[in-house]
């Protein structure tokens, strides 16, 4: 499970260029990581691709922290 | 100049004047180009006289599942799409007091709602590759107004507003999003006007002819290569001079 947070900051980090130690649980994409709403459809698209899990538009919306998406993406995945 | 080698391209309305001209145009330069239209025959022909790095992808771009197909039926083909000439469209003309809903709903279906859904299908794989034109076919009239056709001008005036918001919604992912309008253009829908009537219609016109089909085409090679990469949001109006704005 850990696996998925990791794989997630990973993208977190390489997608928007922050430093890793940034990326924390709790950080807001907009906020915190300095990402603008393209950058989250984006990100949004590339969890879609790594993970296999298809983001409906209403569950993307909700999807403003890092761990947002990891949530979703253990709710939505097959253990 | 103007190098689409490894580039890919879909050009709707292939099957006309300017359509076939366009995808002749970013072929010639090296692109593939996916073909689309209504008339399959014009489209194979094309291709035949093209020959390699051609698709045929046919489509009803007033059938929206048919425009969600075509995206992907493109990519498939080509790999990639990378320019997006939204090309197609057609007219209903009539004056606004007798104009049917359905005359109206139609137009804008095919000449703008279509052109939409293709840009919002195409944009993701362009986001991803951090590269992409999208090329919208407007019309002076977009700009001008004309009587007798409400329908298309707002269809046309849609498109500008259209891609100004794409173009600042993308310019950031090295995207670009343009209009080309042009004027009084030879194309088979012309060639069935009278002597008189084209005599009126270039008149009008500074240069005091027709435009051809090729002269559209090229504007849309320089609005879709490299070169262009920071000219986003505009209308190119190739127009013979008859509206200078």
């Amino acid at each position: 499970m850990s696996d998925i947070a990791e794989r997630v900051k990973k993208i977190v980090v390489e997608h928007l260029g922050v430093e890793e130690a940034k990326v924390t649980e709790n950080a807001s994409f907009i906020d915190d990581l300095g990402a603008d709403s393209l950058d989250t459809v984006e990100l949004v698209m590339a969890f879609e691709e790594e993970f296999g899990v298809e983001i409906p538009d209403d569950a993307a919306e909700k999807i403003l922290t890092v761990k947002d998406a990891i949530d979703f993406i253990k709710a939505n995945t097959a253990a | 100049m103007f190098d689409l080698q490894g580039k890919s391209a879909l050009v709707t309305g292939a099957s006309g004047g300017i359509g076939a001209a366009i995808a002749r145009a970013l072929h010639a330069r090296g692109a593939s180009v996916a073909l689309s239209g209504t008339k399959v025959a014009a489209l194979e022909a094309l291709r035949d006289d093209l020959g390699d790095r051609i698709a045929i992808v046919p489509a009803n771009l007033g059938v929206p599942a048919e425009v969600e197909d075509l995206a992907r039926q493109a990519e498939e083909a080509l790999g990639k799409v990378d320019i997006l000439v939204n090309n197609a469209g057609l007219t209903r003309d009539g004056l606004a007091m007798r104009m049917k809903d359905e005359d109206w709903d139609a137009v804008i279906a095919v000449n703008l709602t279509a052109g939409f859904r293709l840009a919002r299908a195409l944009m993701r794989g362009m986001m991803k590759r951090r590269w992409g034109r999208i090329v919208g076919i407007s019309s002076v009239v977009g700009v001008t107004g004309n009587a007798g056709q409400a329908n298309y001008a707002a269809s046309k005036a849609g498109m500008i507003g259209m891609t100004k918001a794409l173009a600042a919604e993308l310019a950031s992912r090295n995207i670009t999003a343009n209009c080309v309008a042009p004027g009084f253009i030879r194309t088979s829908m012309t060639e069935v006007l009278s002597d008189e009537q084209k005599a009126r219609i270039n008149a009008t016109i500074p240069a005091g002819r027709l435009g051809s089909a090729e002269e559209v085409a090229a504007a849309v090679l320089y609005l879709a290569s490299e070169e262009a990469a920071y000219v986003t949001g505009q209308t190119l109006h190739v127009n013979g001079g008859m509206a200078m704005i």
